[in-house]
């Protein structure tokens, strides 16, 4: 069993937006600054509290995306159109406005620096952004990133990993469920091939998650990868079966789901 | 301490309809696990109860779903913050599983398919308060919902509801189940607010 990443009392936290950073039409960044932040591990989450002007409030889980960096803390927003918490985080909090927040939350969903297993990560949607954390806190291992996004506009995070994918051993396969021409008649493309890791790989195709892409893309059960999956409960549900039935077994593989968050 | 978050006015539940502090409505039912899904079939599916002196009573799947079952209407709570309100299961009370087990245990570690385990007070189990559940909504437990048959503690945070549930162990002293270890309540009480160790 892992040991306790949360031993100590979670206590709220007022943060101040630093900066905020549209990712997508519809994701958002918000830099924080959250004074005696005790730290985190790569793939933890905090809690958001938001306050209204006669007491009512609300309460919401995002992941952390930024690495462990001192009092620094980024979160990406996803939003969702009828949502009670994330329009007002994407579309009204500004720079210098407080937060409130209490973490970090989760300890098994977690990536920690010393793992010398390469890191197999499955995203989707908005899924990515613990593993992005992840990405963002490895250095040396080898590292292949699935992410099943609607089109290419829906990428979070695309010019970062490009450029990750250039000068470390990050290998990239985009997966686009509604892109253009992904409709009935439209003819896949093959099945990415991984076999270089890093140095600018990146492959990319219409379609949804299937066995072809993780014989193609993802690291081989021999290779004994630690497997992350996050993004809406289909999505971990359909990797989570393909990723066991490709011979990965089950304890190597640690799911976060999500189902809306509004 | 509350910091007003401005231009924030939120969107307020009808009166009287409750919900504990923190929780927001959902009417979907979202999934939350740690791996995989175990898919069990019921064919090899077994429910024991071991005390803390070792013995132990053991229902395969056509016993223990010859036992008396009840209809449950039942609100729930899910510590990612969703409720869901009066979901219908079908289970066996476990008042009908514990009845004549001769314990002095406290505490009860459920175990599941897939090494899953939470603990609970044993009381919590007792007096109408919980179930196994292995239907949900008229047809059987979906596995991703915890299937073939789930623990059902619906005065808990839902973690406490272990899917997948194959047995219960009976412990004379308190022990951290899987999220309990990494931080979460050991009890988790939804109106109380208790999410993490130390709430």
């Amino acid at each position: 069993m892992a040991r306790a990443a949360v031993p100590r009392r979670l206590t709220w936290h007022v943060a101040t937006v630093a900066a905020v950073k549209d990712e997508t039409v519809s994701a958002r960044t918000l830099v924080l600054d959250v004074p005696g932040w005790p730290g985190h591990l790569a793939g933890q989450h905090v809690d958001v509290k938001l306050t209204a002007e006669d007491g009512y409030s609300a309460q919401r889980s995002y992941s952390i995306a930024s690495a462990p960096d001192g009092s620094r803390l980024e979160l990406t927003v996803q939003r969702i159109a009828d949502g009670e918490v994330s329009p007002y985080l994407t579309e009204v909090l500004a720079p210098g406005d407080p937060l409130e927040l209490r973490g970090p939350i989760g300890g098994w969903f977690v990536w920690r620096p010393d793992s010398p297993a390469p890191l197999l990560l499955l995203a989707g949607g908005s899924g990515v952004v613990p593993l992005m954390a992840m990405i963002r806190a490895s250095t040396t291992v080898p590292v292949r990133l699935i992410y099943s996004a609607r089109t290419p506009a829906d990428v979070i995070y695309a010019p970062e990993l490009t450029e990750r994918s250039l000068v470390s051993p990050l290998t990239l396969t985009y997966l686009y469920t509604r892109s253009p021409g992904s409709g009935r008649n439209a003819a896949l493309s093959p099945a990415p091939d991984a076999a270089r890791d890093g140095a600018g790989a990146v492959a990319a195709r219409s379609g949804r998650i299937d066995a072809a892409v993780i014989d193609g893309a993802a690291f081989s059960p021999d290779e004994k990868p630690a497997i992350f999956v996050c993004g809406p409960s289909g999505f971990v549900e359909a990797a989570a079966d393909l990723l066991t039935a490709a011979g990965h077994p089950a304890a190597t593989i640690k799911t976060e789901r999500f189902g809306p968050t509004s | 301490m509350n910091v007003i978050s401005r231009g924030f006015s939120g969107r307020r539940r009808p009166e009287g309809q409750k919900l504990p502090p923190g929780q927001y409505l959902e009417k979907d039912f979202p999934v939350l696990s740690a791996g995989p899904t175990p898919r069990v079939r019921t064919d090899r599916w077994e429910f024991t109860i071991t005390t803390e002196t070792g013995d132990g009573r053991r229902w395969d799947w056509a016993e223990f779903t010859a036992l008396p079952a009840e209809d449950i209407t039942v609100d729930i709570h899910c510590v990612t913050k969703w409720s869901k309100l009066g979901t219908k299961w079908r289970g066996v009370s476990c008042d009908v599983l514990l009845d004549g087990v001769a314990t002095n245990a406290g505490y009860v570690m459920a175990r599941s398919y897939g090494d899953y385990t939470t603990n609970l007070p044993l009381p919590d189990l007792r007096n109408g308060k919980a179930w196994v559940a292995y239907q949900y909504d008229g047809a059987p437990l979906h596995p991703e919902h915890g299937g073939p048959a789930r623990l059902l503690v619906p005065h808990l945070y839902f973690w406490k509801s272990a899917k997948w549930v194959t047995g219960l162990t009976l412990m004379t002293h308190d022990e951290h189940g899987f999220w309990e270890e990494l931080g979460y309540h050991d009890y988790g009480d939804p109106w109380r607010e208790q999410r993490y160790q130390g709430d």
